[in-house]
């Protein structure tokens, strides 16, 4: 993620409060669509799609890293079929019941909004962000916390790398962890990350850390971040608020 | 400089690491630290950085270390740790560098003066902006040198500095502790390294000072080696087939 939130473009050059601000905005605006509301969602798409191609990143590469997470998300509303059962259109002759719609909704809302967390990431750095939040008069400890989680979460999959390895030098031609050592992988895992954790800790103790980091460096607030937010923002509104996909079906059907 | 007064240290009640030690290490001395696995090498180290605390008294250019000396000490000790993993724990190599000066106060631009300053002398301009999880082993420890160095502390602690190095960088890694002018006190068990880089050496053994004095005199002294599990520097031994025996 660090080395994305490197990269030289137009989004990775914009102050990293218009950034976060504009995330938020996407984010509750996209949460704020009816559950049945399924045409409506479906343009806010749109956003993603226009930053992936104005900063260079790789859809592929959001959908890699987020592989372990989406399965998680696309779970949300499940089970809505099963209880939600009345129609509410039909396809040629079949008929498509509100939990299908509701459910395809909520896996849309969860897509849309780790995509967006996603671009935000891999368009800024975490440092940066953390500056950005102190602007906001976020609390030090607060912002503080995020970042050492952050920097924790590198650790701890570090480990996870190094014990699966030694797992599978020992297991040869098994597929993934055997459910009968999972409870002592996770275990190691939590003792071994927490040593690093705590070994770090005492390195950045050493080095004058005491309880808040100094943040990067961040730009002024310039017009275009002002510009970049408000365009941004009207367009989200835009697609709330106007029926793009009825406005567009509209040119094709009578 | 550095000065331990009667130290006793116990990480479970009635089993002393260290039992009632004192030495002292001038200004500008350059000490081995030496002794078996377990002898309490590291645990003297974090006495030190006040990472622990013990009984006795240890001092810093005559301040003692606890609670509230910590910020003052430690800005004064800098702490090279044996796996740099976890030394390196910033994006890249740069940002590592600038932590500790930054967290001491130093403005942007001496800190970015004083990080060009360091990675010129070490030779390591390259280094500069990469990522610390793309570099090679050899070239983290000489990052994480460099951090400590961005810092300018009076006395550089190291905790084998040369362990899992390969020749090449770890003569690099000697030849870069030679030219260090500050205090230095290396713990290790390359005594070859600890040969070429000290003048003086301490060995511990059971939580006491097995030997102090110079480097030459007991590096060579094979009884004494072997009687605290250790073995004469292989640049000391001389080898039955070069030696024409």
């Amino acid at each position: 993620m660090d080395e994305l939130a490197a990269r030289r473009s137009p989004i990775h050059r914009l102050h990293p409060a218009a950034k976060l601000l504009t995330t938020i905005a996407y984010i509750l605006i996209t949460l704020s669509f009816d559950k049945y509301d399924l045409s409506g969602i479906v343009p806010m798409v749109l956003w993603p799609v226009l930053m992936f191609q104005i900063s260079g990143v790789e859809v592929r590469t959001c959908f890699y890293k987020l592989r372990i997470v989406l399965p998680l998300v696309m779970a949300v509303g499940l089970f809505n079929p099963f209880f939600d059962r009345d129609i509410l259109f039909h396809i040629g002759s079949l008929g498509v019941s509100g939990g299908v719609v509701s459910m395809i909704t909520l896996m849309l809302k969860g897509v849309f909004c780790l995509m967006a967390s996603f671009l935000l990431m891999a368009t800024t750095k975490i440092d940066s962000l953390c500056a950005a939040l102190r602007k906001l008069h976020v609390p030090a400890i607060l912002v503080s916390l995020l970042q050492l989680t952050y920097r924790y979460v590198g650790v701890m999959t570090e480990e996870l790398a190094v014990m699966t390895e030694a797992y599978h030098l020992r297991a040869p031609g098994q597929k993934g962890i055997h459910i009968s050592a999972w409870g002592s992988f996770l275990g190691q895992l939590l003792l071994r990350s927490m040593d690093r954790a705590q070994e770090l800790y005492s390195s950045m103790l050493l080095r004058g850390y005491h309880d808040h980091f100094h943040y990067a460096d961040i730009d002024r607030f310039s017009i275009k971040d002002a510009l970049y937010m408000a365009g941004c923002i009207l367009f989200f509104l835009v697609l709330r608020y106007a029926d793009i996909a009825q406005l567009v079906g509209g040119l094709f059907v009578r | 400089m550095i000065e331990f007064q009667h130290v006793s240290f116990a990480y479970e009640k009635n089993k002393d690491v260290l039992h009632d030690m004192s030495f002292r290490i001038g200004k500008g001395e350059s000490v081995g630290l030496i002794g078996a696995n377990g002898a309490g090498k590291s645990t003297i180290m974090k006495l030190l950085l006040g990472l622990l605390e013990g009984e006795g008294k240890v001092l810093i250019d005559g301040t003692e270390v606890k609670k509230e000396t910590l910020g003052e000490i430690r800005a004064k000790l800098g702490f090279v740790l044996q796996n740099s993993d976890n030394q390196m724990f910033m994006p890249t190599v740069y940002e590592d560098m600038i932590f500790g000066p930054l967290n001491y106060g130093l403005s942007r631009e001496v800190v970015d003066k004083r990080v060009d300053e360091v990675l010129s002398r070490l030779h390591l301009e390259d280094l500069k902006h990469r990522y610390n999880h793309k570099i090679s082993g050899g070239e983290k420890r000489m990052g994480a040198i460099a951090t400590i160095l961005a810092m300018e502390p009076a006395a550089i602690l190291m905790d084998e500095p040369t362990s899992a190095l390969d020749p090449y960088n770890r003569r690099i890694v000697i030849n870069t502790i030679r030219e260090l002018e500050q205090t230095k006190l290396i713990a290790s068990h390359d005594l070859d390294m600890i040969l070429d880089t000290c003048d003086r050496v301490i060995l511990i053994s059971g939580g006491r000072i097995a030997a102090d004095g110079p480097a030459a005199e007991i590096l060579s002294d094979r009884e004494l080696l072997e009687a605290n599990r250790m073995e004469l520097p292989l640049s000391m031994n001389v080898h039955p087939y070069t030696s024409g025996a």
